[in-house]
């Protein structure tokens, strides 16, 4: 909560100064129509934020100063002088509020009606004196707040000694320099890497930290208008860029509170429509392409756009000759026009049409998108659509004629090498298509669309813009990096080939391809109704008789596969990550400690693959990722069962080893959570929920604190008593008797033994 | 009122741009080139840890010849960096700009980048505008498009 108001505040703040100017513009011009939005935008946003923070002082002036600017745009008032100086005071008042709450300290509240009389069209009263505000003063803030320019200096400077880093390396390498010189430059390069990755992480917030004040302020938008809503949240670990973060904070908040109010029928007309009483928003992130998506849907009523239209005519905004051109989407892209709201009625919550309008422009402003899609009745899905400039981004290069092209690791479907005997070129007229088992596409000669001479095609990859797939051919494929892309010159950016620029660790400029714009440029046309639900058959068909397989070599140097579907990612934790925890190698990804399966030599320079099951993870170690190929679902039988070898497959000829998932997890994995409950008894001095209960609960099981052995349904732990069930410890290190079970509670060992015997017993020891 | 001025070659002629607008001179290392970019665009060299789009001013003003001494004026456009290929650097010095001479008539290219002339030493020296140079896709095309030159 602290959080939140610290953003308040600081969110507050910029606004004010950044609408000072407007202000004293608007006093001038009290009729200009833009201004005043602006400040109404203002209020509204203020009057939203307090709904949920709890500063109800703040939100009756905001809504106040709402009322009052609502009703001079609709025109039903005229903004003279008293009413202008009415806006202003509280404006004033809120600024002050908001330094008052930053500060700690209280500010006196008598003046308050006063300020609120004035904007009804009152004169002012003479001020009563009343007692002391009550708004919750606040510690002062814990976190720095930096301008992103600072953090572009500083990943600037961060990617310049990486560069110097690598030079010099070459240099003591090629100088054949003493081991005690090496060794130095072996500790400098985990330093600037660690570094690296810590400045990295300033500017990258995972898409969490947006999300988690969502279902907060979803229930008590929800509980305010008598609406019953379930928040869902995905793809939480996406991640974006800080400012990014910061750019649709408010629009995304606009567009769930409108999904409450608008979208999400009461309790009693959803049932009557027999849908589930609570309303269901499912919020969703995912990196798409060169795109960030956040879609947000309902199951509500979805955009209504008859009455949409009809109440734009009844407004004057809209001509019934315009409505009657109109296609259905034009009518409900109506909603993002200033003005326009579909709500019956004006609540605290939204309904004022202050909203569609500021979250297009919010997200237009950083070159983002907002698509809608509706079905009248079913609910509605808005779509933001960020652009990935200024993220970090897993990217494959790709050569053509000795240069180096990156693709964006999400925008790849697959690779494959040109000379796989799956693949079956064809001409059709004048164009090319690639077929590959059952799915036929188009096929893109790199080289040709930028107009250098390639080799012939070395490899191919199966690329999906966002029209759909095609395979783009190209010599030969180079290296998997993180990369920091930016946009590129204008100059550049206008080939419409591009989506950026990046500066990888080699220290050469790479362009960084637009797929869809690649696909545009070659003149491909796709056609997503046309192709329907049969190719997606078909595709589905094909996936069922072949497995994608993600070729490797291992640690050993030995080339291997493992099954695609698992694997979540390929990352490198660089120098140092691997350590051996209770005997077995670990490595840290993301923070998290993770069982490290494939490890040779741990100081050797790895990159790890990360595998999922969707509850646990296990990264096996590997040298490089090679390709990823496609094989027959029937493998050789491998010599020995139980080993981590699925079978054999013949790869371009060769044998490969195809690596057990189920065997790695099964060896690997931690057991679910779920299955590993277990009580704490607790004591007197706190031992049990002090120093007992992290441990038990790091080793993976989910602890429950009760008074007595009694109430636990499960594995319990007590010290000190005798109990009839379950895991007894004792506090002297030596037993009391021949018949004392009980374990020395310093004894990590001999505890996880019995909770591990306990657990298998089903309980009850 | 006198200025400094940043005395180079372009083409094989003096030319002045004005030195508060240039950032940096370097000598510029490898460069990348930019598939299907306007010809003027060499392409993308590392400056630092930073990206600069590399220009040849020479194409830019209409000419045919290639600076190839990697040695550039560094300029920020639009929170773009741009490095423009120059043939030499002779010069930082205070002048006054006198506009054109009544008359003179100037190719497109080097009209559109022109904000009149300095006297240098009794030679008058043309000074440009370098953002000029590198917005000049337009005028690219309407002296010799390379395209046209393929086709």
């Amino acid at each position: 909560m602290d959080d939140l108001i610290q953003e308040f505040i600081a969110e507050t703040r910029e606004t004010l100064d950044a609408l000072s100017g407007e202000i004293v513009a608007w006093e001038i011009e009290p009729n200009d129509r833009a201004r005043l939005d602006a400040i109404f935008r203002f209020v509204h946003t203020v009057k939203g934020s307090c709904g949920f923070l709890d500063l109800p002082r703040l939100a009756r002036l905001s809504h106040a100063a709402e009322d009052g600017l609502q009703a001079v745009r609709e025109g039903t008032r005229v903004p003279d002088s008293h009413f202008v100086d009415a806006v202003l005071a509280i404006v004033d008042r809120i600024g002050e509020l908001t330094e008052a709450i930053d500060q700690g300290r209280s500010l006196d509240d008598s003046d308050d009606e006063n300020l609120i009389r004035a904007i009804n069209g009152a004169a002012p009263v003479a001020a009563e004196v009343v007692g002391p505000a009550n708004d919750r003063g606040k510690l002062p803030a814990r976190s720095v707040r930096l301008g992103v320019e600072l953090l572009d200096r500083m990943m600037g400077g961060m990617s310049d000694l990486v560069l110097v880093r690598n030079e010099l390396a070459r240099r003591v390498r090629d100088a054949g320099a003493a081991p005690e010189i090496e060794a130095a430059l072996d500790r400098l390069s985990t330093t600037v890497a660690e570094l690296r990755d810590t400045v990295t992480r300033t500017r990258m917030q995972r898409i969490e930290s947006l999300f988690s004040a969502l279902p907060r302020m979803a229930r008590d938008t929800a509980a305010e208008l008598g609406k019953a809503v379930t928040l869902v949240i995905e793809g939480g670990d996406v991640e974006l860029d800080r400012e990014m973060i910061e750019m649709i904070r408010d629009p995304l908040a606009h567009i769930i509170r409108n999904a409450i109010d608008h979208g999400i029928e009461p309790p009693g007309e959803r049932t009557r429509l027999g849908k589930r009483e609570n309303g269901r928003i499912r919020v969703c992130a995912r990196q798409a392409g060169n795109q960030i998506e956040i879609i947000v849907s309902d199951d509500g009523r979805g955009i209504d756009t008859e009455r949409l239209v009809r109440k734009l005519i009844d407004q004057g905004m809209l001509t019934p000759g315009e409505a009657a051109r109109m296609t259905d989407a034009a009518k409900r892209e109506l909603i993002f026009r200033p003005g326009v709201s579909t709500a019956a009625a004006v609540t605290q919550v939204s309904g004022r049409g202050v909203g569609m309008d500021v979250v297009r422009a919010n997200v237009e402003r950083i070159g983002g998108l907002v698509t809608l899609d509706s079905e009248a009745g079913q609910g509605l899905s808005v779509v933001i659509c960020v652009p990935l400039t200024l993220s970090i981004i897993s990217a494959i290069s790709v050569c053509v004629n000795g240069q180096h092209f990156a693709i964006p690791r999400t925008a790849i479907e697959e690779i494959v090498a040109a000379d796989n005997p799956l693949l079956h070129r064809d001409r059709i007229g004048s164009a090319n298509v690639l077929r590959l088992r059952e799915r036929s596409m188009p096929l893109v000669g790199l080289g040709d669309v930028l107009g250098i001479p390639a080799a012939g095609g070395g490899i191919i990859a199966v690329v999906s813009a966002t029209e759909g797939s095609y395979a783009l051919a190209a010599d030969s494929i180079g290296d998997h990096e993180e990369l920091v892309i930016k946009p590129a010159a204008p100059l550049v950016m206008s080939t419409g080939l591009y989506a950026g620029e990046t500066l990888p660790d080699s220290g050469t400029p790479m362009l960084v391809l637009d797929v869809s714009g690649i696909a545009r440029n070659a003149g491909l046309r796709f056609d997503r109704a046309a192709r329907g639900d049969q190719e997606m058959e078909q595709i589905e068909a094909a996936e069922v008789d072949r497995r994608s397989i993600l070729l490797f070599r291992g640690t050993d140097g030995i080339r291997r596969g493992i099954g695609l579907s698992l694997v979540d990612r390929i990352e490198s934790p660089g120098h140092g990550a691997v350590s051996i925890v209770g005997g077995k190698p670990h490595v840290v990804l993301d923070g998290r400690v993770v069982p490290l399966a494939g490890v040779g030599d741990p100081n050797c320079e790895i990159s790890v693959l990360r595998l999922h099951d969707g509850i646990s993870t296990v990264a096996h170690a590997i040298d490089q990722a090679l390709d990823i190929v496609e094989i027959e679902p029937t493998l050789a039988p491998p010599p020995e069962r139980g080993v981590g070898i699925l079978g054999i497959a013949l790869i371009d000829g060769d044998p490969v080893e195809i690596l057990d998932s189920y065997w790695l997890f099964a060896q690997q994995g931690q057991a679910p959570l779920a299955d590993r409950r277990c009580a704490l008894v607790a004591d007197a001095d706190g031992w049990m929920a002090g120093m007992l209960r992290p441990l038990i609960e790091s080793a993976g099981y989910r602890v429950t604190m009760v008074a007595s052995p009694d109430q636990a349904d499960g594995p319990v732990v007590s010290l000190g008593e005798a109990p009839t069930v379950g895991v007894a410890l004792r506090r002297d290190a030596s037993p009391g008797g021949p018949d004392d079970r009980s374990v020395y509670r310093y004894d990590r060992d001999g505890l996880f033994a019995a909770l591990e015997q306990l657990s298998a017993n089903g309980g009850r020891g | 009122m006198e200025e400094l001025y940043l005395i180079t070659a372009i083409a094989g002629r003096a030319v002045a741009m004005p030195s508060e607008r240039v950032d940096s001179v370097v000598d510029l290392g490898s460069i990348v080139p930019v598939p299907a970019a306007p010809r003027h665009v060499c392409g993308l060299a590392a400056l630092r840890s930073r990206v600069v789009t590399v220009i040849d001013a020479a194409i830019a003003l209409g000419a045919t010849g290639q600076a190839e001494t990697g040695r550039a004026v560094v300029v920020t456009v639009g929170g773009h960096l741009y490095a423009l290929l120059v043939d030499r650097l002779d010069d930082v010095a205070p002048f006054s700009v006198a506009p054109l001479p009544d008359g003179v008539r100037l190719d497109p290219a080097w009209a559109r980048a022109a904000r009149g002339v300095i006297d240098r030493d009794g030679e008058a020296v043309l000074v440009i505008d370098p953002a000029a140079l590198i917005d000049s896709a337009p005028i690219v095309s309407s002296v010799e498009s390379p395209r046209t030159i393929a086709a």
